[in-house]
């Protein structure tokens, strides 16, 4: 202890020692030399050239995310723009069947009454020329029944059978 | 059941082999403080060799006193500076003791060991710097480079860019070699064999010395002959000049002294309360000392100064570069002052 406390204050710890600061001195020069040729001269140009890179990289992700998101909006543009047409499109078909179906049954009905019309004009002129041939029938038979009736002359009961049968010949010939 | 069983087993066989050992060496140890006695001394009288006919009596005191006394001697002898690399076991290498024009140049330990940390930074960077020139900026960094590349961003970024600011890329080379340099002396105080050549006030007074001289170049630089002397004056009125400029002076070399002082003191500091708390179990001749308190408490200060090589490798490099931000700062004289005290 006694001698431990001697050495400090002899100064050993503090003693300046000339040939040891020659030394660091000239240790730490070459070292600082040797090293900025072989390693901080590399390593800082590869730091920096990262640098740039990374940073390069960063502004070139940021400009596809821009343009990617131009793509996108452009994308939801036209989008938006086909559904707006397509609604167009099938609200104007709808638009269309309607009118064309509404024309259609129009046309349709316009038609039937038409034919229904005819049909009965058609039905009025069979049952007038059947009248007529009627008619004349009748007055063919009437003629003719005048015709016997005054050729067996005039009994009556006989004109009446005759008139009777004749009669019956008629209801019968129309059955 | 089996596993509990297994730990447990594993425990046990952990503490024999911590307690075991020490248990076989204690008295190997103590003999060898013992046997040591002799062997210091002669170093001791080479290390103090101008003072060794005044030192003489003391030496014999010395030796005759033995046993406890040696507890001082053994921790001075590691942490100081001599000409013996000692590898314990083994032997030791006495060094060359070179003088050219009466200075004493002599290759001492720590002048070893400055040349030891040299041989690993340059091997590292050696090892890495090829990985570097070899890459695009396209590939990630892997492995060493990676783990040496963090650290210079860091010192890059975050030390030199942070603190200087503009025109950091010409005090990069100096800062990042400060660095790397003192870290590994750090760390190798912690290795066998090793010892901290940062401990010795005479590296960091030289490395803080470099900082000093970058420091004033970089104000010279950037306030010119004429603002760097306005600035001695404080920018007070001309009638306090005869006290501003002795202490404006004064304020130049308290920043690098600070610097070695801090970096010296840290280092050593760590050593001796390290080298102290195994040495109590030696003063008091008790193994159960030993496995109490000097074990666990020596592990935990290692693992302090772990911490501390890098946070001093850091603090250096940290001011260093906010001496030199400050010295070419155009702000005012405020600024300057504030960050001096703020350390």
């Amino acid at each position: 202890m006694l001698t431990s406390g001697t050495i400090l204050l002899a100064g050993s710890l503090l003693s300046p020692n000339p040939g040891l600061i020659f030394w660091t001195a000239v240790t730490f020069v070459i070292v600082l030399l040797i090293l900025k040729k072989i390693a901080w001269g590399p390593i800082i140009s590869a730091l920096d050239e990262r640098e740039k890179g990374i940073q390069s990289s960063i502004d070139r992700a940021h400009q596809a995310k821009d343009e990617a998101e131009a793509i996108l909006k452009k994308n939801r543009e036209t989008l938006a723009r086909a559904d707006a047409e397509a609604d167009r499109i099938i609200r104007e078909g709808k638009e269309y069947a309607d009118r064309l179906r509404a024309d259609i049954s129009e046309k349709a009905q316009a038609e039937a009454k038409k034919m229904i019309s005819s049909a009965k004009d058609e039905i009025e002129q069979e049952k007038r020329r059947a009248l007529d041939v009627l008619r004349n029938e009748v007055a063919d038979l009437a003629v003719k029944g005048a015709e016997k009736i005054i050729k067996t002359t005039l009994d009556a009961d006989l004109q009446k059978k005759i008139v009777d049968s004749m009669i019956q010949d008629i209801s019968t010939k129309r059955n | 059941m089996k596993r509990v069983k297994a730990t447990k087993a594993n425990a046990i066989i952990k503490v024999l082999a911590i307690i075991v050992p020490l248990l076989l060496n204690i008295n190997g140890l103590a003999l060898a403080t013992t046997q040591e006695a002799p062997a210091v001394s002669p170093v001791a009288a080479a290390a103090i060799e101008p003072h060794a006919a005044a030192e003489a009596p003391e030496e014999a005191h010395e030796a005759a006193a033995g046993g406890e006394e040696k507890a001082g001697d053994v921790i001075m002898h590691h942490i100081l500076d001599n000409n013996v690399l000692a590898f314990e076991p083994f032997g030791e290498i006495e060094l060359p003791k070179i003088v050219i024009g009466g200075f004493d140049i002599s290759i001492t330990k720590h002048v070893v060991m400055l040349w030891t940390v040299s041989a690993i930074v340059i091997g590292l960077f050696a090892l890495a710097g090829g990985t570097f020139k070899n890459m695009t900026s396209r590939q990630a960094p892997k492995g060493l480079a990676n783990a040496l590349e963090a650290l210079v961003q860091f010192i890059r970024d975050d030390v030199a860019k942070a603190n200087i600011g503009k025109g950091y890329e010409k005090y990069l080379d100096f800062l990042l070699t400060a660095f790397f340099f003192i870290l590994v002396c750090n760390l190798l105080g912690l290795v066998p064999y090793g010892s901290t050549a940062t401990g010795n006030i005479n590296v960091t007074l030289t490395l803080a010395t470099f900082t000093f001289f970058i420091t004033q170049a970089a104000a010279l630089k950037a306030h010119g002959i004429k603002g760097y002397l306005a600035h001695l004056t404080g920018g007070t009125h001309p009638a306090l000049w005869i006290i501003m400029i002795p202490i404006e002076f004064i304020g130049l070399f308290t920043k690098p002294v600070a610097l070695t002082i801090r970096l010296f003191a840290n280092m050593t500091a760590g050593h001796i309360v390290i080298l102290s708390l195994i040495f109590i179990s030696f003063i008091l001749k008790s193994y159960i000392v030993a496995v109490v308190m000097s074990v666990p408490f020596s592990i935990f200060i290692y693992l302090l100064e772990l911490f501390v090589a890098f946070l001093q490798a850091f603090i250096f490099t940290m001011l260093s570069a906010l001496f030199i931000g400050l010295a070419s700062a155009h702000e005012g004289h405020d600024e300057h002052e504030a960050g001096a005290a703020h350390h």
